[in-house]
C-alpha cells in the first residue's frame, strides 16, 4: 500500500496542478505534493529493512490475457534511486520559483507526471510495467523541453524524440521476445531471471536493452542528443533529465539486463567497457573547450556518467568481488543527481539574471555574489570527487572495481579526476573569479528559494561525503544479492 | 591522553574554521585573529603535551578509532588516527610554525578585507595538513593529501579579482591532481597486494618480502608520482613558483613548511616499501637531484624576492628527495624539519620587506634596507647562513647528513647536490645583498615610509630564527659526539635507519668541501652585489644564453603549454566540432529523415496542444486503470 501511495502521489498531484490554471497556486500544489511525495519516502524508508529481500510488495492481476501484472516492490537498489527521485524534485520544484512559466499548471503537472514515471520504473517487477513507466517519464520530458526549451527547441526535440523513441523500441522488442520465451506467459521479472536462454539469444536481449539503456544514460557514442537537448531545455528539465532521467538507463542495466542475460552482458562486457572508458575521456577533452557553461556541464556529465558504467560492467565482470564497484554506482547515481543539479540551477541563476551561460562575457561574479560563490564551489568540489564530498566516495570505489577489472583501463578511467578538475576549475574561474564587467556588475547574491536549495544540496554533498555508510548500508545486502544471482546463473549455464 | 584526546587536535582547528568561516563578516579583525590562533595554539599544547608522554612511555604506537568511514565487501577504511614517533614531530612543526605564522598573519592581513576569510582558509588548511599525517591508512591521508590542495587553491587564488592569480591557484590544483592519480592508483595496487590499506597491516606484510619484486617497485612508483606532484618535482613543479601569488605568510606555511613536505612524510611513513624497491630508489634520487639543480639556476636569476625563495624551496625539496633516494630517511626528515624553520623564517622575513615597501617585490627596487629593518634584516641572515649550510647552524646538519649518504651511494649525485650548495649559497646571499646592502634603488616617496614590522610580525621572525640557528641540535651526529636523537626517536616509528659506513675522516672531509663551497659563493656574490654593486638588469635588458635559460625558467612553461595544453584543446575541437557533429549527428540525422518522411501521416493527431496531450495521456492511464478493476471485480 505504502508503494503504492508513493507512486500514485505525485499523479495526483499532477491532475490537481493540471486543473487549477494559477500561476502561483500551481506551482504551491506542486511542490507541496512533492513534498508529501518526500515524506512518504522517508516513512518507507524507516520501514525499510537493509536486507536482500523485496519490500512493500504489490502484485496485482491488471491484463491477464497477456499475463501482465502491476508487480512491484522496493529492495536496496530501487531505495537508492526513490530517494533520490524524491529529493530532487521538491528541489527542482522550489529551483523554478522565481520563474514565471507560461500555463505553468500544464508545466507543473507534467514535472509530477514524470516523477510518477519515474517511480514506476524504479519499482517495477513486471516487464510491461517497466517499460510503461519508461515511456511516462519520457514523454513529459519531451513536452517540458519542446514548449518551454530555448532557441531551436523543435528541431534538438526532433533528435531527442529520434533517439529515445529507437532505444525504447528495441528494449520494447526485448522485452516482448524475453515474455514470448518465457513458458509462464507472463513478464513477471523472476520469470525473466529463471529463464535459460543460450548465448545467441542473450548476445541479441543485451544489445536491445543496452542501446535503449545506453542511449538514456548516455553512454558514448550514443549521446549526440544529450549536450543539445541539455543546452536547450528549461533548467528544471535539463534538471530533471540529468539528475534523475539518466538513472533510468543505470538502474535499467543493473535490475533488467545483467540477471536477465548474464551469458549476453559477459560476451559484451568488455566493448561496453570500452566504450564507457572512451566516453569519459573524450567528452573530458571536449568539455575543455566549450563556450556554453551549460553544454560544458552536460558534456562532464557524459564523463561522470561513462564511469559509473564501466563500474557497472567492471564489478558484474568481477563476480562477488565486484561489490565496491555496485556500491559505488549506487552512491555515486545519488552523489551525481544532487550536484548535476546544483550546477545546473546555478547556471539556471546566473542566466536568469543575466540571461546569458557563455563564460566568456562572465567572470568576477564572486565579488558580487559571495554566498553563491562559496555554494558552488562546494558543488565544483563534490564534482570533482574531493575527498570528503559525495562525489569522492562512488568515484573512489567505481575506480576501484575498474582498477580492479583492469589496470590500465583504471589508469585511463582515472585520468577522469585529472581531466574533470581542469574543465570545472576553468569554468568556476571563467564564471565567479577575476574582475567585473560591465554586465556582472549587476549580478545580485542568492536569497530566499535559491539558497534553500543550495544550501540544501551543499549540506548533502558534505554530509554524504562524511558519512556514506548511511547510503551504502541501504544497498549492500541487495548488490551482493545480485551479484550472487548473476554468478549462480553463469555457473548454471557453464 | 592520547587515546583520548587526540582527536582534539585537528577538531579545534576545523572548528576555528567554522567559526571564523561563519562569522567573517560580523566579528571584528581582533576578535577573529584571537579564535583563529587560538585554536591553533591550543592544538599546539596538546601536541607538546602528548609528544611528552609518548617520549616516556614504552609504547610508541596508538591508534585512534573515529567511525566506519567507507565499507564495501572487503573493503574497510575506517576513520582513524595513528600517533606514533613520525607524526608526532609533524604535529608539533604543523602547530608550532602554524602558530607562529597565525600570529605573523594578524599584522601582516590587518588591511585586508578578506582578514576573516584568510583565517578561515588558514584554519582549515592546518584541519587537512593534520588529517594528512595523523591518517592512519592511505586514504585517511588522501583526504588530507586532496584537502590541503584544496587550501593551496583557495590561498593561492585569495585575491582571486587578479586573473593570473585565479589561473595559478587552478594550474596548483591541476598539476598536484596529476600527481593524486598516481597516489590513488597505488593505493589500488597496495590494496590489491595487501588486502588492506592501513599501515599497521600492510608493513608488517611487506617486511617479508623480497626485494625488487616488480609490484613493490610498482606501488612505490606512483606513490611517487603523488609526491612529485604535491612536493613539487620534475616535471611537476612548475606550479609552486606561481603559488607565490598567494599571500606572503601562505607560502611560507603551506609553499615551504607544510604541505610541499608532505611527500617526503608519505615517502618516509612508506618506508619499508620505498626500501624494498631500489630502482624507485633510483629513480627519487635521480629526480630529486636534477630538481635540485635545475630549480637552483633557476634561483640565480629572478628578481622577485618571493620567486627566489620558491625556487629555492624547490631545489631543497629537490634535496630532500635525493635524501630519501639513498636511503637516507631520517636525513631528509630532519631536513624537513630544519628547512619548515628557515625557510618559513626567510618568506616571513621576505613578506616584512614586502609590507614595508608597500607591496613591492622586485629586488631591483630594493637596497640598503638593513638600517631601516633591523630585527627582519637579522633574523634573515640567520635564515640565510642556516639554508646555506654553514655551521653550526641547522641547515648544515641536515644537508650534511644528506649528502654523506649521497655520497656513500651515489658519488655522481653527491657531486651535483655539493654544486648545487654552492649555487644555494651564491643565490640566497645575493638575495641578500641585493636587498639589504648597498643603496636604495626604489622611489623617494616610497623610501620615506620604509619601517620595521609590528611586533606581531618581528616576534615569529625572532622565534624561527632561534630554531633556524639551534634545530641542528636534534640530531648531532656521532662525529661531533652527539646521539643523533632524531634517528633513534623515529626509528619507533618504523622508519627504516641506514647507518653511514664511511669513517670519520671522510665525514669530516666532507663537510669541509661542502663548507668551502658555500663560503666560496658567499664570497663571489658578496664581490658581485656589494662590492661591485652589480644590479640585475631589466626584463627586456639582454642577458647571455644561460641567464636567459635560467631567468625564463628553462621555458618549461611554454614547453608544456605547446605538448600538452594546446594539442588538448586541439583534440577538443576536433572531437567536438568533426567527431560529434558532423560524424555521428551526420549519421543519426540520416536516420531522423527517414523516420520524418515516414512519420508524415501520423501527424494529423499531434495538433500542438499541450492540454489534449495529457488529457490523452490521463485518459489512457484512467482506462487502464478501469480495466483493472473491471476484470478484478
Amino acid at each position: 500500500m505504502e508503494l503504492l501511495i508513493l507512486i500514485f502521489l505525485p499523479l495526483v498531484g499532477a491532475l490537481i496542478t493540471a486543473a487549477i490554471a494559477k500561476q502561483n497556486a500551481s506551482k504551491t500544489i506542486a511542490l507541496a505534493f512533492s513534498i508529501l511525495t518526500l515524506a512518504a519516502t522517508i516513512s518507507v524508508l524507516c520501514k525499510f529493512t537493509p536486507d536482500a529481500s523485496m519490500q512493500f510488495v504489490v502484485n496485482y492481476p491488471w491484463i491477464q490475457q497477456l499475463g501482465i501484472n502491476f508487480h512491484a516492490g522496493i529492495d536496496g537498489i530501487s531505495i537508492i534511486t526513490i530517494i533520490l527521485t524524491n529529493i530532487l524534485v521538491p528541489l527542482i520544484v522550489l529551483s523554478t520559483f522565481k520563474h514565471v512559466y507560461k500555463n505553468a499548471n500544464a508545466f507543473y503537472a507534467l514535472i509530477l507526471f514524470m516523477q510518477s514515471g519515474l517511480l514506476l520504473v524504479f519499482t517495477a517487477l513486471d516487464g510491461f510495467l517497466f517499460y510503461i513507466g519508461w515511456e511516462a517519464a519520457l514523454i513529459p520530458i519531451y513536452f517540458i523541453c519542446a514548449m518551454w526549451g530555448g532557441k531551436d527547441r523543435i528541431k534538438i526535440n526532433m533528435k531527442f524524440f529520434v533517439y529515445t523513441i529507437a532505444g525504447s523500441l528495441f528494449m520494447l522488442l526485448g522485452i516482448i521476445y524475453l515474455y514470448l520465451q518465457n513458458p509462464a506467459n507472463n513478464f513477471d521479472i523472476n520469470a525473466f531471471y529463471a529463464l535459460n536462454l543460450d548465448s545467441h539469444q542473450q548476445g541479441w536481449v543485451f544489445w536491445a536493452f543496452f542501446i535503449a539503456f545506453a542511449i538514456k544514460m548516455p553512454i558514448f557514442p550514443f549521446h549526440t542528443w544529450q549536450p543539445d537537448t541539455y543546452t536547450a531545455a528549461p533548467a528544471p528539465g535539463t534538471m530533471l533529465l540529468s539528475g534523475i532521467m539518466l538513472k533510468m538507463g543505470i538502474y535499467g542495466v543493473i535490475r533488467w539486463l545483467l540477471p536477465v542475460v548474464p551469458q549476453g552482458v559477459q560476451d559484451w562486457a568488455y566493448l561496453a567497457m570500452i566504450l564507457s572508458i572512451i566516453g569519459i575521456i573524450y567528452a573530458s577533452v571536449i568539455a575543455f573547450t566549450q563556450k556554453d557553461a551549460k553544454r560544458l556541464v552536460a558534456y562532464s556529465s557524459i564523463a561522470h556518467v561513462g564511469l559509473i558504467a564501466a563500474g557497472i560492467f567492471a564489478s558484474y565482470s568481477l563476480g562477488s568481488g565486484g561489490i565496491q564497484g555496485l556500491q559505488g554506482v549506487m552512491v555515486q547515481m545519488l552523489s551525481h543527481g544532487i550536484n548535476v543539479v546544483g550546477l545546473f540551477f546555478v547556471l539556471d541563476i546566473i542566466s536568469s539574471r543575466l540571461h546569458t551561460n557563455k563564460i566568456e562575457e562572465l567572470g568576477g561574479l564572486a565579488k558580487v555574489a559571495p554566498q553563491l560563490a562559496i555554494t558552488f564551489l562546494i558543488i565544483v568540489l563534490g564534482t570533482v570527487a574531493l575527498p570528503g564530498t559525495n562525489g569522492f566516495i562512488g568515484e573512489f570505489l567505481l575506480l576501484f572495481s575498474v582498477y580492479n577489472y583492469n589496470a590500465w583501463m583504471g589508469a585511463i578511467a582515472g585520468l577522469t579526476i585529472i581531466l574533470g578538475a581542469v574543465y570545472m576549475f576553468r569554468m568556476y574561474q571563467k564564471v565567479m573569479l577575476g574582475t567585473t564587467n560591465d554586465l556582472t556588475i549587476t549580478f545580485t547574491d542568492i536569497k530566499g528559494t535559491e539558497k534553500i536549495v543550495l544550501y540544501t544540496i551543499c549540506v548533502l554533498i558534505i554530509v554524504m561525503g562524511v558519512y556514506p555508510k548511511a547510503v551504502l548500508q541501504l544497498s549492500e545486502a541487495s548488490v551482493q544479492h545480485l551479484l550472487e544471482q548473476v554468478n549462480q546463473k553463469l555457473t548454471g549455464l557453464n | 591522553m592520547i587515546n583520548s584526546l587526540l582527536w582534539l587536535i585537528p577538531l579545534l582547528p576545523l572548528l576555528g574554521f567554522v567559526i571564523n568561516g561563519l562569522g567573517r563578516n560580523t566579528l571584528s579583525k581582533s576578535l577573529i585573529g584571537i579564535i583563529g590562533s587560538g585554536v591553533i595554539l591550543a592544538s599546539f599544547t596538546l601536541s607538546i603535551a602528548m609528544f611528552f608522554e609518548l617520549g616516556a612511555g614504552s609504547e610508541k604506537q596508538f591508534t585512534v578509532d573515529l567511525f566506519d568511514w567507507i565499507s564495501a565487501g572487503n573493503l574497510h577504511i575506517p576513520l582513524s588516527f595513528l600517533y606514533d614517533p613520525l607524526s608526532s614531530i609533524m604535529l608539533l612543526i604543523i602547530t608550532g610554525v602554524g602558530f607562529l605564522i597565525h600570529i605573523y598573519s594578524i599584522g601582516y592581513m590587518h588591511e585586508d578585507a578578506g582578514f576573516g576569510k584568510f583565517f578561515s582558509y588558514l584554519n582549515l588548511f592546518i584541519f587537512f595538513m593534520l588529517i594528512l599525517v595523523l591518517g592512519s591508512n592511505y586514504i585517511v591521508m588522501f583526504i588530507g593529501w586532496e584537502g590541503v590542495g584544496l587550501c593551496s587553491y583557495l590561498l593561492i587564488g585569495f585575491w582571486y579579482t587578479n586573473g593570473n592569480y585565479a589561473s595559478a591557484a587552478k594550474k596548483a590544483f591541476v598539476m598536484n591532481r596529476i600527481g593524486d592519480l598516481g597516489f590513488l592508483l597505488g593505493v589500488f595496487l597496495i590494496f590489491m597486494t595487501f588486502g588492506s590499506v592501513e599501515f599497521a597491516k600492510v608493513f608488517p606484510q611487506a617486511a617479508g618480502m623480497m626485494p625488487g619484486t616488480a609490484t613493490i617497485t610498482f606501488i612505490t612508483l606512483l606513490l611517487f608520482v603523488g609526491a612529485c606532484g604535491k612536493s613539487a618535482q620534475l616535471p611537476l613543479f612548475t606550479w609552486l613558483p606561481d603559488a607565490m601569488a598567494g599571500p606572503t605568510p601562505v607560502s611560507a606555511l603551506i609553499h615551504a613548511a607544510t604541505m610541499v613536505t608532505a611527500g617526503i612524510y608519505m615517502i618516509a611513513r612508506s618506508s619499508i616499501l620505498f626500501d624494498l624497491a631500489p630502482h624507485t630508489q633510483d629513480v627519487i634520487a635521480i629526480i630529486g637531484t636534477a630538481t635540485a639543480l635545475i630549480a637552483a639556476i633557476i634561483a640565480l636569476t629572478q628578481t622577485d624576492i618571493k620567486k627566489v625563495l620558491a625556487y629555492s624551496t624547490v631545489s631543497q625539496l629537490g634535496y630532500m628527495f635525493l635524501g630519501l633516494g639513498v636511503g637516507a630517511y631520517t636525513g631528509s626528515f630532519f631536513h624537513v624539519i630544519t628547512h619548515a624553520f628557515f625557510k618559513a623564517l626567510l618568506f616571513l622575513g621576505a613578506g616584512s620587506v614586502i609590507h614595508a615597501m608597500h607591496h613591492e617585490q622586485d629586488m631591483r627596487h630594493m637596497g640598503g634596507l638593513k638600517s631601516k629593518l633591523k630585527i627582519t634584516f637579522a633574523t634573515m641572515m640567520i635564515g640565510t647562513i642556516a639554508i646555506a649550510g654553514l655551521p653550526p647552524f641547522s641547515g648544515f646538519f641536515s644537508k650534511d647528513e644528506i649528502l654523506a649518504h649521497a655520497f656513500e651511494n651515489h658519488k655522481v649525485l653527491w657531486a651535483i647536490g655539493l654544486f648545487t650548495a654552492f649555487l644555494t649559497a651564491f643565490y640566497m646571499f645575493r638575495m641578500m645583498y641585493l636587498t639589504f646592502f648597498g643603496k636604495y634603488r626604489g622611489t623617494h616617496h616610497a623610501e620615506s615610509h620604509i619601517h620595521e614590522s609590528p611586533k606581531t610580525m618581528t616576534f615569529p621572525l625572532i622565534v624561527l630564527a632561534i630554531l633556524a640557528a639551534i634545530g641542528g641540535l636534534i640530531n648531532i651526529p656521532h662525529v661531533f659526539g652527539g646521539n643523533a636523537w632524531l634517528g633513534h626517536w623515529l626509528a619507533g616509528a618504523g622508519i627504516a635507519q641506514h647507518e653511514l659506513s664511511l669513517d670519520h675522516t671522510t665525514e669530516f672531509a666532507l663537510m669541509g668541501v661542502s663548507v668551502l663551497a658555500a663560503l666560496s659563493a658567499t664570497v663571489y656574490a658578496y664581490t658581485k652585489y656589494v662590492k661591485n654593486a652589480h644590479v640585475p638588469v631589466a626584463d627586456e635588458g639582454k642577458r647571455s644564453i644561460l641567464a636567459k635559460i635560467s631567468y625564463n625558467k628553462f621555458y618549461l612553461d611554454e614547453i608544456y603549454d605547446m605538448i600538452i595544453r594546446k594539442p588538448l584543446d586541439a583534440f577538443s575541437g576536433f572531437f567536438y566540432r568533426i567527431i560529434d557533429k558532423k560524424l555521428i549527428d551526420g549519421l543519426v540525422n540520416g536516420l531522423g529523415w527517414t523516420a520524418n518522411e515516414g512519420s508524415k501521416g501520423l501527424r494529423l493527431l499531434q495538433s500542438g496542444n499541450v492540454g489534449f496531450y495529457i488529457f490523452m495521456m490521463v485518459f489512457g492511464i484512467v482506462a487502464l486503470l478501469l480495466y483493472t478493476y473491471l476484470s478484478i471485480a
